[in-house]
């Protein structure tokens, strides 16, 4: 049942995003075996989630070429479980858990939506915005649906697009923050002609739906599956009938295994110095995992973090992929600081709204005043399947709790195989 | 094109493209409940990435099988509403 657990790779990834796959390149490149752990079916993360390749985007394309090339292992529908040490982690190997161990760890871990309680939005058809994207690139299919879109940021304006191309009748989409803010963004992105460019195509692909600032989600209504939406929209209230609503209010960095590793966190994201060391020797993390950014300088990220991983000595601090890093990391203060979630949204959730998905506890279950270890104590919040993956950041939000503190194991392993990883190794007697 | 796959959903037979996850599967197939809460309300899909588990079903006997991490497979046996 072993294949790995035997010998330490070089480098071993996690996560077959832009990050992931750039950083496996330059170690590889470098001489390094390199094996890349990643949750999906297949590689290219969220932004390059697909089913037919020569769909993707050239980029997307050349760097999957350039990891096939570069001789790296890709292990697809692999979930890391624990990290016993940053040089030994416990993996599920679609089905098969066993041990991997390595020289060196990169953490690519990508970012999840930052979802955000209102009523109704336990409702089949209440999707986040970038689930309804992922979904639609796994081939859900929107013939003539109604689809309402309430986010921020720059996501609405890809998933608005890829949404009308999947057959779907866009009827809003909806910008949380002011018109003055968008539009400072807007032009912020001067300088880069080809995210202008970009942002111009997804506008002329849902031109025939109004983008409306100052508008956000205030409720989801219906009968077993979403019917209406309620929106305040620039100072009142309206009501849209649709099949679909997604809804999310940015992207959060996913931090659980940084944070079973021991590395810091800074605000909600890993600590990297300038070659993406964490503060934990022996582990780098780069991409959106240590600030929301982009796939840009998510590559030059992913790049530098695979030579220091690989043993280079840290480049130049001119040099032009510390020049990328550094813009990639302004432009993720911008984005947080522009489309940080509005406070009427952290006030829509009523006494009956679910605020725990998993374990059903609802807003008025809950003391604003417990800490989140009481909070936990009475009502296990954050103690199910996704272990607060969805409402830590929620409740960070709401109540101002510290994220959860992620255990092992990280999501939910059938326990038989779960023990069996850890008690044969302990036969062994390595550890 | 790969020919369609051959699902069954709760007893029920479905030819589904070769190519896309259960979670769209099923979604196109029109399941909404995937699983229920204590109230036995439907819940279904959420971040279509792994992260939220909304989507669990049971696939070939064993429960809590994330749809969303699922590929089609010939033969199938999907259960949901648990």
């Amino acid at each position: 049942m072993i294949g790995t657990r035997g010998a330490p790779v070089d480098v071993l990834v996690v996560g077959a995003g832009p990050a992931g796959l750039s950083s496996a390149v330059a170690a590889a490149d470098r001489g390094k075996q390199v094996l890349v752990l990643d949750l999906g079916l297949r590689a290219g993360g969220q932004i390059w989630r697909h089913r037919d390749e020569a769909a993707l985007p050239r980029v997307a394309r050349q760097w999957l070429q350039r990891v096939r090339a570069a001789g790296v292992t890709i292990a697809s529908s692999a979930r890391v479980l624990d990290a016993l040490s940053p040089d030994e982690l416990v993996v599920d190997f679609g089905g098969r858990i066993d041990r991997q161990r390595t020289r060196a760890l990169i953490l690519a871990t990508g970012a999840k939506e930052r979802l955000l309680p209102f009523p109704g939005w336990t409702l089949p058809g209440v999707v986040g915005i970038g689930g309804l994207q992922a979904l639609i690139k796994s081939g859900l299919t929107l013939n003539g649906s109604r689809v309402v879109i309430a986010g921020t940021g720059p996501l609405l304006f890809p998933v608005a697009a890829a949404a009308v191309a999947a057959g779907a009748d866009l009827v809003r989409v909806a910008e949380q923050v002011p018109l003055r803010t968008a539009a400072a963004f807007a032009m912020g992105l001067l300088a880069k002609p080809s995210a202008i460019r970009q942002a111009i195509g997804y506008r002329w692909a849902f031109r025939n739906t109004a983008y409306r600032t100052d508008s956000w989600v205030t409720a989801a209504e219906g009968d077993g599956r979403v019917r209406r939406v309620l929106l305040r929209d620039r100072g009142r209230s309206t009501a849209i009938d649709c099949d679909w609503l997604a809804a999310s209010c940015g992207l959060c960095p996913n931090t659980e295994l940084a944070e079973l590793l021991g590395c810091a966190i800074d605000g909600d994201a890993i600590r990297v110095d300038t070659s993406q060391a964490t503060t934990v020797a022996g582990v780098w993390a780069a991409g959106e995992c240590t600030g929301v950014k982009g796939d840009i300088a998510a590559l030059a990220e992913g790049e530098i973090a695979g030579r220091a991983a690989a043993g280079d000595a840290p480049g130049s601090r001119r040099s032009s992929l510390q020049r990328r890093r550094e813009s990639g990391r302004e432009f993720a203060r911008r984005l947080a600081i522009d489309f940080a979630p509005r406070t009427e949204l952290l006030h829509l959730a009523g006494a009956d709204t679910i605020i725990c998905r998993c374990e059903d506890v609802r807003r008025g279950d809950i003391d604003p005043r417990w800490t989140q270890r009481q909070a936990k104590l009475w009502t296990r919040i954050g103690m199910g399947e996704c272990q607060g993956a969805v409402c830590g950041p929620a409740c960070a939000a709401l109540f101002g709790w510290q994220a959860n503190v992620p255990r092992p194991p990280l999501g939910a392993p059938l326990c038989g195989d779960w023990a069996g990883a850890l008690v044969d190794e302990d036969v062994s007697g390595e550890r | 094109m790969t020919p369609d796959v051959r699902i069954v959903v709760d007893g029920v037979p479905h030819h589904v493209p070769p190519d896309i996850t259960l979670a769209a599967a099923l979604l196109n197939l029109g399941v909404t409940a995937f699983r229920r809460d204590v109230r036995q309300e439907a819940r279904a899909p959420l971040c279509g990435m792994g992260t939220c588990f909304e989507c669990r079903v049971t696939v070939d006997g064993v429960h809590n099988t994330r749809a969303c991490l699922e590929p089609v497979r010939e033969g199938m046996s999907v259960e949901c509403g648990r």
